[in-house]
């Protein structure tokens, strides 16, 4: 690796597990207390201080929980298939964990998001469950998750787990586009996104602030519970090294 | 505040069956996500302590 240095330092050092395992060692005390924070002011704030829907009554707070569940279901996709190709191009052990790791909480969220959906959808549109465009392309979100779980199980070598599901997660990531433009493409019963990059939101400050800490909440939960994740894949294949013998015998 | 009463906000309107449920599955979620990898890695460490003795004994 010497040989061609035109990535940046850090790009190396992600590569060793055990500067990894140090420098999550140290974030993740920040990282909880940023979640704790903002989780428990967002969820405060959301029950109890953000106005109710003129239409949709309090039901409406369900979507405190529902948004940054699918967004983060989301971009915990796009992580695991970055750091799945990654992990092939380079062959970085650590990008295969990330993406090993990212699975279970992706799949978590994403059953988190259709769960609140349901819920959220019997007082608002009466059935707790339709086929359209939104909720089906979420559901085939799960299944990709479901898919590459099984996948890493199923396959006995780390090296060639990894690269299938990369292959998997890379291949399905088709489907994250469809999810985002499911809204427009097709007449749906779900509402249009909230945050957009380009507008501003259409419903007052006073519920989207809440909504905004909410979501970075979600992040910062989604960073504590990856690096926990991360940290044990990392000692379970580093176990014949010495530093990880010392880190077990004390 | 939102809600004139505890009685109110419990209630949210007739709809806090809906919203508890969700916020409640929200929860149960987040702690089953940070509880299983802390579990597995108290099993880890003590799978592989115990093989390390083992090792040691042997050697």
């Amino acid at each position: 690796m010497a040989e061609n240095k035109w990535l940046p330092r850090w790009f190396y050092q992600l590569a060793s597990p055990r500067w990894c395992y140090d420098i999550t060692g140290k974030l993740l005390p920040i990282f909880v207390i940023l979640t704790l924070l903002t989780l428990v002011t967002g969820t405060v704030w959301a029950l109890a201080f953000a106005p109710a829907d003129y239409q949709q009554g309090n039901s409406f707070r369900i979507i405190y929980i529902h948004v940054p569940a699918s967004i983060l279901a989301q971009s915990c996709y796009m992580l695991m298939a970055l750091a799945g190709a990654i992990g092939l191009i380079w062959k970085m052990k650590v990008a295969d964990m990330v993406a090993k790791s990212c699975a279970p909480i992706g799949a978590s969220l994403a059953i988190l998001s259709l769960v609140t959906g349901a819920i959220w959808g019997k007082p608002t549109w009466g059935s707790w469950w339709v086929w359209d465009a939104r909720l089906t392309s979420m559901l085939i979100l799960l299944f990709l998750y479901l898919g590459v779980i099984a996948l890493n199980s199923a396959i006995e070598s780390e090296r060639t787990a990894a690269q299938s599901t990369a292959v998997l997660a890379l291949v399905g990531l088709v489907n994250i586009p469809i999810i985002k433009y499911s809204v427009d493409w097709w007449n749906t019963l779900h509402q249009p996104a909230t945050f957009t990059l380009t507008e501003r939101p259409a419903m007052p400050a006073e519920m989207w602030v809440p909504l905004l800490v909410m979501v970075i909440g979600f992040y910062c939960f989604f960073a504590v519970v990856m690096m926990l994740r991360l940290r044990n894949e990392i000692i379970q294949r580093e176990r014949r090294s010495r530093w990880v013998r010392t880190l077990i015998t004390g | 505040m939102n809600f004139e009463s505890f009685a109110e906000f419990i209630d949210m309107g007739g709809h806090g069956l809906y919203v508890w449920l969700s916020y409640g599955i929200a929860l149960a979620v987040m702690v089953i996500n940070v509880v299983n990898p802390l579990m597995h890695k108290r099993q880890i460490f003590s799978e592989q302590a115990r093989r390390l003795r083992r090792e040691k004994q042997k050697s």
